[in-house]
């Protein structure tokens, strides 16, 4: 089934001239910086899901707030969709432009309004990049904790508008959690303030409810972060397991004593081979899955915790534990696992991230689930896997090129989600819905619970002019996509427990 | 301990309701009763729902029904060595982990582990529309759809009926110390800013107008190290349950009761009333006659709850005139008929 937007599955979009809306544009904000010419159009295309390109009718550029007003109480008025991206790294497909709208481009607003070490805040414009907080926070020993791997680019609008998470999650929690206030602009060009510089505000949680939204509310126009002081120390221990199973026994293992690591990643064979063709980390090509686990805090804790990790992992059946020796093996350790998907790319043309979750204890089923699908699509699969808090990375290597191969993946990718919420898991951990799982979707959430979701979206803009097509299905193309992939009460892994 | 699934005769209640048009009044144990405004309506009980559903301690989350009594969930918790830290108060031995949610309250512990809201991972919801639906789940990451299991959190039963929450918890700290240092309100609160900054295990601060009381939480060596670098007189760790469920002396009977949320770095003020510091400057406890708290907060930047039943008709912070439509919109459209504790948070909802 085609991704790009389908008005016979999507819903009808409003028709839109575009040269008369390009004239009205100009004319009510006449400073805006607009782009209409193909050539100017294509760079937009798409986001960091490149499989998936519309070419947008118009992108604008604004650098002021009332710039986005305008344009957005114009949109409203003349019916005109509008998308909003940041820096246009999501996986996911939040930011794929509309044919029939306009590219919203928040890139611009990349000033830190403050840095206050007292609050340990941080107030910036949404087109910040998520490093650079940490970076501007640093002479105070503080950071901004969540890290996707995209951190050097991705802007802190987007963290918020897709809640984004990092490998540091467990201990550390996801954007929602990191966050004291939104500014927003509302499709009808209102502007709200969404939390507070107290630890919570009165009425509803709607800064939590617009978190992960990704940009079907309204758009984020400021962002207010919490710093936290950097860890006095971070110590990286890197344990080789001769089979999947006791390498998630050990995970279980480490929990269970009572210690919550910094960072917990797993890796399988193809992902380990394939980091250290690349990177060569020291990693041990012979294991069949590999462990890191970083412990950070305060020195003589994180010296106990090491200890008593050790201790457990070879109790699980570690084959062999690691610790970095100094900050170069460190960083060169988290150099592989960090570097794993280009690495897949040197194994293949051509590759597709998945985003699942899953309750941990299901992962050796749903490893060997993953194992039989991928030989059943004839695609090679390689695992990463943030442990501690059951989000997987499998990684699909297919060939572009090949006819068939990118909807052999496609599809795969599709199985594999639904493999994960039948366990009790969910379709995305932290790349987001988008058009990319907006099938899947289905597979999630009954069509009650979808109506629910329209509805919240109806409260905030009944007319769906904000990123149409994204997070939510319709009913109508989860009908479509229940006849198609939908064995009626047919469990495609009847052998999986289930809660 | 009780294990009861009566999911179907709270949705059957519900949809009573709908047909006859009947506002409900959703309460569990009434410990948090005195929040909010005068709810008239049918009452519905969520207590006979009620049991842990699942807790695997391994995957640090716990499922349990809505009418679960909050002892029986922090028990269940504390014989597996974790907790819930973001410490929510009971207020009384009835309080229920629905109430917990749908009052939101965090305790001592909040500004450095998080708030109820923070470990919330999934619910299950009756409905304006009378249908039992589950949002979010029992895995720590989960961003498809909108999070309205969070949405919950604090909503005090205005979006519907919550009859199930999946919570994130964690292990204890293997180290707990508690210190009272003798200084006074302006050079904690400094010292608080500074500390701040620094990886210090500091879990919980108050000041009482005359001490600081500090909780020292995390390993072996990072509490022994702080307490020698603070210093102060050992205290008993009861401090904190007292001060979160309002037995100190300060709590007593007296003026109204009002909970300010500020943000954490204005130092000391002078407000009108006496006032108990607590979450090291951000949550301020104030006793006080005077009729303009919600403005004093707002002027703040924070805003102000009353804490005292029946004393303001508007004992939560007013919102802005935007906000306050998003509001009811929200709430149209979730709870069409207005039939989940009308006017509990708002008259105007």
């Amino acid at each position: 089934m085609n991704i790009l937007y389908d008005e016979r599955l999507d819903g009808p979009l409003p028709q839109v001239n575009k040269a008369e809306l390009l004239k009205a544009l100009q004319r009510a904000v006449p400073d805006l910086d607009l782009l209409w010419r193909e050539e100017e159009l294509k760079p937009y295309e798409c986001d960091g899901l490149s499989a998936y390109r519309t070419t947008p009718m118009l992108v604008a550029l604004p650098r002021r707030l009332d710039q986005v007003q305008s344009l957005l109480k114009l949109c409203h008025a003349q019916s005109v969709p509008v998308v909003a991206r940041g820096a246009g790294t999501g996986l996911s497909g939040g930011a794929l432009p509309l044919e029939q709208g306009v590219l919203l481009v928040m890139a611009r607003f990349n000033n830190i309004l403050q840095i206050d070490p007292a609050a340990r805040t941080a107030r910036v414009q949404p087109g910040v990049r998520n490093l650079a907080i940490s970076q501007a926070a640093a002479p105070f020993g503080l950071y901004y904790a969540p890290d996707p791997s995209s951190q050097i680019a991705c802007s802190i609008g987007g963290n918020v508008a897709e809640n984004a998470g990092g490998v540091h999650c467990l201990k550390y929690g996801l954007t929602v959690h990191n966050l004291l206030k939104i500014e927003v602009l509302t499709i009808e060009g209102e502007r709200l303030t969404l939390g507070s510089e107290a630890l919570d505000s009165a009425g509803f949680d709607l800064l939590a409810l617009f978190t992960g939204s990704e940009g079907l509310l309204g758009i984020i126009t400021e962002v207010t972060v919490k710093l936290l002081p950097r860890p006095q120390v971070a110590k990286v221990l890197l344990a080789s397991f001769d089979s999947v199973e006791k390498a998630g026994r050990a995970v279980a293992e480490i929990i269970a004593a009572g210690i919550i690591p910094g960072g917990l990643e797993m890796m399988d064979n193809l992902a380990i081979r394939a980091a250290e063709d690349f990177i060569h980390a020291g990693y041990p090509v012979d294991a069949e899955a590999i462990l890191l686990c970083e412990l950070d805090g305060v020195e003589a804790d994180v010296h106990d915790d090491c200890q008593r990790v050790r201790e457990v992992m070879l109790a699980a059946g570690a084959t062999e534990v690691r610790q970095a020796q100094d900050e170069a093996e460190r960083v060169r350790f988290w150099a592989g696992r960090k570097n794993a998907f280009p690495a897949i790319g040197r194994l293949s043309p051509d590759y597709y991230c998945m985003d699942g979750t899953i309750p941990r204890r299901e992962l050796p089923g749903v490893l060997r689930g993953i194992a039989r699908l991928s030989e059943e699509y004839g695609l090679r699969v390689a695992n990463v896997f943030h442990a501690g808090d059951g989000n997987m990375h499998p990684l699909i290597l297919f060939d572009a090129n090949q006819p068939g191969e990118l909807q052999r993946a496609e599809a795969l990718g599709g199985k594999i989600l639904e493999l994960c919420v039948q366990v009790g898991g969910s379709i995305t951990g932290e790349h987001g819905v988008g058009r990319e799982k907006i099938n899947q979707m289905c597979a999630q959430f009954n069509n009650d619970e979808l109506r629910l979701f329209h509805a919240v979206k109806a409260a905030f803009d009944p007319r769906g002019l904000l990123n149409p097509g994204k997070n939510i299905p319709t009913l109508h193309r989860c009908a479509e996509f229940g006849a198609m992939h939908i064995h009626a009460g047919q469990l495609s892994f009847p052998e999986l427990e289930r809660f | 301990m009780t294990d009861l699934d009566s999911a179907s005769a709270l949705l059957d209640q519900v949809n009573a309701a709908r047909a006859n048009r009947t506002p409900l009044k959703i309460q569990g144990g009434n410990s948090k009763a005195f929040l909010g405004r005068e709810v008239a309506g049918e009452i519905l009980d969520t207590r006979a729902h009620c049991g842990i559903v699942r807790y695997e301690p391994t995957e640090l989350v716990i499922t349990a029904r809505a009418g679960t009594p909050l002892s029986e969930l922090l028990a269940a918790l504390d014989n597996a060595g974790q907790m819930l830290p973001c410490e929510p108060p009971a207020f009384a031995d009835s309080a229920t982990v629905g109430g917990m949610i749908a009052t939101g309250l965090s305790g001592p512990r909040r500004p450095w582990s998080g708030s109820v809201r923070d470990f919330v991972l999934g619910t299950r919801v009756i409905t304006g529309l009378g249908q039992h639906l589950r949002f979010g789940g029992e895995v720590m990451k989960n961003v498809a759809g909108y999070d309205l299991s969070r949405l919950m959190a604090g909503s005090f039963g205005c979006l519907g009926v919550l009859t199930e929450v999946s919570l994130k918890v964690l292990p204890k700290p293997r180290q707990c110390l508690s210190i009272r240092l003798d200084i006074d309100c302006a050079r904690a609160l400094s010292k608080l800013a500074e500390w701040g900054q620094q990886p210090l295990p500091i879990s919980a601060a108050c000041h009482d107008g005359q001490s600081l009381y500090l909780r020292l939480e995390g390993g072996e060596g990072s509490v022994t190290a702080a307490h020698q670098r603070l210093g102060g007189e050992p205290l008993d760790s009861i401090f904190w349950r007292d001060l979160n469920e309002h037995r100190l002396a300060f709590f007593d009977e007296g003026l109204p009761l009002w909970r300010l949320s500020l943000p954490n770095n204005l130092g000391p003020l002078e407000l009108p009333g006496e006032q108990l510091i607590d979450w090291a400057g951000a949550q301020r406890w104030l006793k006080s006659a005077s009729a303009d708290i919600h403005a004093l907060a707002q002027s703040l930047g924070g805003h102000a709850t009353c804490f005292s039943h029946g004393v303001s008709d508007t004992p939560f912070q007013p919102l802005a005139p935007t906000l306050l439509r998003y509001h009811r919109q929200l709430k149209a459209q979730l709870d069409p008929q207005g039939l989940f504790n009308p006017g509990r948070m708002y008259a105007e909802f």
